[in-house]
């Protein structure tokens, strides 16, 4: 009895770490699914509009809302930090660089694996439990195809675009509160902005934000995919898509960073 | 050619659900499979289309052997198969002509206006004429189940399967979905496996009823045939005597 209750951690351990690696390998099986089903273009294409509105133009609003606020804060902050040792002007250095390298694609890709992953998982869930995906299967179309290639394919195309947006926004908020609530100048902030500016660090951006989108997305289908019971599923899968890709984009995060910078 | 399920074993885990489950449907018939609920009428129905496959055992349909298919292979019978869900399976996003249509796009030698010219003439086979563009949310239970048919038999096929098409209905919806099983049967000229507990509905729709009982068909016969039948399982389960079947183990 005693030596059991020692046990059930490890086992509780064991169990996690089985379950966790057979859902990376289900998750690697449909992506290999999803790469077959590029090819169906008669199936996914006519499809693929009405996902970038959904997934990219939906997603604008809370995008910007969270970048405008986030570069108003960077400015205050960078002001209140530097006040009489660092000069002025570095506050658009830290907004710029803060913005571009690291909050425009964090916060905009958390953001979206709320707003996105969870409405992929939570439709693709209830579709699952209804059999709407096997009603689609037996009327010979590849539910992958179908329902998960337009997805990914619409958040690898518009998650960096709504990205450069935010962070276009962000900076934008920095450079307005700098003006008025900073007593800077505009020429003063910009030469904050263009003091350490690299072209680099916007390529970075767009690759970081291609990895948020298909994180986002695949992580979304695989769970909505993967739905098993009534309404507790679907809440069980839409609230894993949320933990699990907010999880991968931290991690993925300081993968880019040590690779990349 | 019809459908023949040989031999067809399916366990989900510990949970054996078919037991050497073994059924030939003869071309043109309507066969009704009827049991107790949790018995895998729906999971023998879905080995049809290959939407499970066999753990061992052969699943036929039209001379092919689904069980062992690949999926472009399994697309094609697909085509030849209409499938009429138990809750329906609408497409919550799509309206109900969009839903009837879904399965013609499919079919690249129809046009748009050939498409929807089908559309039109199944929602009036099922009487639901002036539906096109409503949302499955804006219908009751009854004309889901008849747009789903709609949509089973959009693309002509040979072969028709129905599960519980008629549960959670009133008698009278029942008698409907009930004589439009019959009158698409008579019209098209279908094979159909209606999967149903309801007892008096597989009387009125089937040319045989089979019992699925413990992952065998235990019974197979005509209406008249079950009904005079001694078995006192199938006593049990037609005349809903559940003292039977406990008597019976």
């Amino acid at each position: 009895m005693r030596l059991n209750i020692l046990l059930d951690p490890f086992r509780w351990l064991g169990r996690t770490a089985v379950d966790t690696a057979a859902q990376i390998g289900q998750w690697g099986g449909l992506g290999l699914q999803t790469l077959r089903g590029i090819q169906r273009v008669d199936i996914w294409g006519r499809l693929l509009l009405g996902q970038l509105a959904k997934i990219g133009v939906d997603s604008v609003p809370i995008a910007l809302f969270i970048a405008s606020f986030t570069g108003v804060v960077m400015a205050l902050q960078a002001s209140y930090t530097f006040t009489g040792a660092v000069p002025l002007y570095f506050v658009g250095t830290l907004v710029g660089k803060t913005m571009i390298l690291e909050l425009g694609p964090v916060l905009t890709g958390l953001a979206l694996s709320g707003r996105v992953g969870a409405n992929i998982a939570a439709e693709l869930g209830t579709m699952r439990v209804t059999e709407q995906i096997d009603a689609l299967e037996t009327l010979a179309y590849d539910p992958v195809a179908y329902l998960v290639v337009p997805r990914v394919l619409a958040g690898l195309i518009m998650v960096p675009v709504v990205v450069i947006l935010a962070t276009a926004i962000g900076i934008t908020a920095g450079w307005g509160t700098s003006l008025y609530l900073l007593d800077m100048s505009t020429p003063e902030f910009m030469k904050g902005l263009r003091l350490f500016f690299d072209d680099w660090d916007v390529k970075f951006a767009v690759i970081k934000s291609l990895s948020f989108g298909l994180t986002i997305t695949s992580i979304g289908c695989f769970f909505g995919f993967t739905t098993r019971g009534g309404a507790e599923g679907v809440g069980l899968s839409t609230t894993r898509a949320v933990v699990v890709s907010s999880m991968v984009i931290l991690v993925l995060d300081a993968f880019w960073a040590a690779t990349l910078l | 050619m019809s459908i023949l399920l040989k031999d067809v074993h399916k366990a989900f885990g510990s949970n054996r659900v078919l037991k050497g489950f073994s059924l030939e449907v003869q071309p043109g018939e309507t066969l009704a499979i009827v049991g107790q609920s949790g018995t895998g009428k729906s999971v023998a129905l879905k080995h049809v289309v290959g939407l499970l496959r066999p753990d061992s055992g052969e699943v036929w349909v039209d001379g092919k052997n689904v069980g062992d298919m690949d999926l472009e292979g399994l697309y094609e019978v697909r085509r030849n198969v209409g499938y009429v869900f138990q809750f329906a399976a609408l497409f919550d996003s799509l309206t109900i002509g969009e839903n009837v249509g879904l399965g013609l796009r499919r079919m690249p030698e129809l046009t748009d206006e050939a498409i929807s010219r089908r559309v039109r003439e199944c929602l009036a086979l099922v009487e639901l004429e002036g539906y096109e563009s409503r949302y499955p949310s804006q219908l009751s239970g009854g004309q889901k189940k008849r747009a789903g048919l709609a949509r089973a038999i959009a693309t002509r096929p040979e072969y028709l399967l129905y599960d519980e098409p008629t549960t959670g209905l009133d008698p009278v919806t029942t008698t409907v979905i009930d004589r439009l099983i019959i009158r698409t049967r008579e019209e098209l000229e279908v094979t159909s496996v209606v999967i149903t507990h309801d007892m008096e509905s597989a009387y009125r729709v089937a040319d045989r009823v089979g019992m699925l009982h413990d992952g065998v068909i235990r019974f197979l016969g005509t209406p008249d045939e079950i009904q005079a039948c001694p078995d006192p399982i199938v006593k049990g389960f037609i005349e809903g005597k559940p003292e039977l079947l406990e008597g019976a183990g």
